[in-house]
């Protein structure tokens, strides 16, 4: 890209040109888009693209993040195998996938149980909305109060019912999903969004033709509403997958990894290993990012394949 | 309609519905009321273990007064504010370009770049973390406002191209073709013609990305460190530290924290909706 000599095209100068102008107004509309695009390009390349290049690279070496970065080869991922914590990290990552989709069967339900017109409807709706609009930090401080051990609102309930107590935090099998439910809260408020504006997209001819064909309630729901709802569920599925894999603030904010490491997940055992006071391994953080990226991957590319699939069939 | 409209159902079932509603809200929002209730109650009601009980006394003024006066919060407020406007105008600018290069003009390697945009968004943020680290100390920028919103509007333009290119694809396209039939040059078309087009576009990114920003945790804690620079996010954990048991000083910070994009919401909200549940419809 020349792109000193192209800058007159889009300076307010540009029509009082001589002879080069014409030039310039037969390729304007090849050269513009590049115009237009370069300083995202470049900026989007210099703080994304390279650093995930950067972070490849780095996952051979062996670094501490202020000497000489020393090439190791696979060693990084060798050692990955035998790592019981990144073990530990990969079966909870596998249980917020799984779980964190609950929040798309939630969503439907409450934006059907919201999906009328009376009074104040709308307030309710946006009230609803309100859990994902606050911070994940603030969501998990309010969550660890819900579940503290001595106070919480969790073990007061659970004692009326003649049940509990129950430390949740600090219980190395149900920390994880504790933490899960406190992202599903936000999560499910989201998923209640999309659809109740898919909803409202809903053709209401082909309603009123499947309820004189006698269809109601379940039925209709499955074979009439939901296919309609696809590109809302497409949402929601992608969504709450990348939010899954990116869980960070939540185990943060709630345990920092604790009990014994068991509520960590791979983006938590990362930031850990590179980034805390045992120890700055930039190259081993940087092989945990690698395979989780790599697991994303499989995410991006399904939706980006689906996003060519719409865009072959547009203009 | 679905389900069907609560009109034709039975007088007992509709009087129902209108008392489930706001009992299911209450249910759904009640860690925020029990924030709430908890940021104006006296001290005294933790020491003696009221609580999840009505506050003993009202202390709401002397609480928020606290925060507001006795602690770095409002430091952390500013630095958000600071760090999220900028990041704001930055992204959505660069994004008008971006999408409207990539939804306007056919050349090789628009799909190509358009969807490194989209999948740069989706990213974990571990893998750019070490690199980006090491870039803004680099700069000179490590502990700053400044590396954080360079940061910020890089991986934001991300989304918002997403977003643009698609907003633009939907305009009617004959508008540009007439323009270029006078000869009126590109970047006017851009100015003129889709820019005020745009207009609904950039209002709901703008929210958007003022909620993404103002809520970031992650990157503030990796690109900062202490009340000279960092976010409120990461405000409210040092304050976490600081004020351990006092649950009514945290509530109420908690509270002043999740405000502004609330506020935020509440004010745009058709446009914020309008952004999130972009391709939800077709």
């Amino acid at each position: 890209m020349a792109k000193t000599n192209l800058a007159p095209e889009i300076g307010p100068t540009a029509r009082s040109r001589g002879s080069s102008d014409s030039w310039l107004r037969r390729n304007r509309q090849t050269l513009a888009p590049w115009l237009f695009l370069a300083p995202g390009v470049i900026f989007f390349l210099f703080y994304v693209i390279f650093p995930i290049l950067q972070s490849f690279n780095l996952s051979f070496y062996r670094w501490d993040g202020l000497g000489d970065p020393q090439f190791i080869g696979m060693d990084n991922y060798r050692e990955l195998m035998d790592d019981r914590a990144f073990e530990v990290s990969m079966w909870n990552n596998l249980k917020w996938l799984l779980l964190y989709l609950l929040a798309i069967p939630a969503g439907l339900f409450i934006a059907l149980f919201l999906n009328q017109t009376v009074t104040g409807i709308r307030l309710y709706k946006s009230l609803f909305f309100f859990p994902f609009v606050i911070s994940q930090v603030v969501v998990g401080l309010v969550f660890s109060w819900f579940y503290d051990p001595t106070f919480g609102l969790l073990n007061q309930v659970l004692g009326w019912v003649g049940l509990g107590p129950l430390n949740v935090l600090g219980d190395p099998t149900l920390v994880t999903y504790g933490i899960i439910a406190a992202g599903l809260w936000p999560q499910t408020a989201y998923c209640m969004i999309l659809y109740l504006t898919g909803l409202n997209a809903v053709d209401p001819e082909q309603v009123e033709a499947a309820r004189l064909d006698g269809a109601k309630g379940a039925k209709m729901l499955w074979y009439v509403i939901i296919p309609q709802l696809r590109p809302a569920t497409f949402v929601a599925f992608v969504v709450t997958i990348i939010g899954a894999l990116r869980s960070f603030d939540l185990i943060s904010i709630m345990t920092n990894g604790g009990p014994f490491g068991s509520s960590r997940v791979l983006s938590f055992y990362m930031f850990e290993k590179a980034l805390s006071e045992y120890g700055f391994r930039m190259g081993y953080g940087a092989a945990i990012a690698v395979v989780l990226f790599l697991i994303m991957l499989c995410f991006i590319a399904y939706f980006l394949w689906s996003m060519y699939q719409d865009d072959k069939g547009a203009r | 309609m679905f389900p069907k409209p609560i009109q034709n159902s039975s007088r007992g079932w509709q009087a129902t519905y209108q008392a489930l509603v706001p009992a299911a809200l209450i249910l759904w929002l009640l860690p925020l009321i029990a924030v709430a209730i908890f940021s104006v109650k006296p001290d005294v009601d933790f020491t003696t273990g009221n609580y999840w009980g009505m506050p003993s006394s009202f202390e709401g003024a002397s609480n928020y007064g606290k925060v507001f006066f006795g602690s770095d919060m409002p430091r952390y407020l500013m630095n958000s504010v600071l760090i999220t406007v900028p990041t704001v105008i930055g992204a959505v600018a660069l994004s008008c370009m971006t999408g409207f290069a990539l939804g306007v003009y056919k050349f090789r390697g628009n799909l190509l770049l358009f969807f490194m945009f989209v999948a740069g968004n989706f990213v974990p943020f571990q893998i750019l973390m070490v690199p980006v680290r090491d870039l803004t100390l680099d700069l000179g920028l490590y502990n700053t406002k400044t590396g954080l919103v360079l940061f910020h509007i890089a991986f934001q333009t991300g989304f918002c191209t997403l977003f643009m290119r698609n907003f633009i694809r939907a305009l009617p396209f004959e508008l540009i073709e007439a323009a270029r039939v006078e000869g009126v040059a590109e970047w006017r078309i851009f100015w003129y013609v889709v820019l005020p087009l745009m207009k609904p576009a950039i209002a709901a990114l703008a929210v958007l990305i003022f909620t993404f920003i103002w809520n970031d945790y992650f990157w503030a804690v990796v690109l900062t460190q202490g009340a000279e620079s960092q976010p409120v996010t990461a405000g409210i954990t040092s304050f976490n530290a600081q004020y351990r048991a006092a649950y009514h000083l945290m509530s109420a910070g908690s509270i002043v924290a999740a405000l502004p994009p609330v506020a935020m919401f509440f004010l745009m909200q058709r446009h914020f909706i309008a952004g999130l549940t972009l391709g939800a419809v077709k």
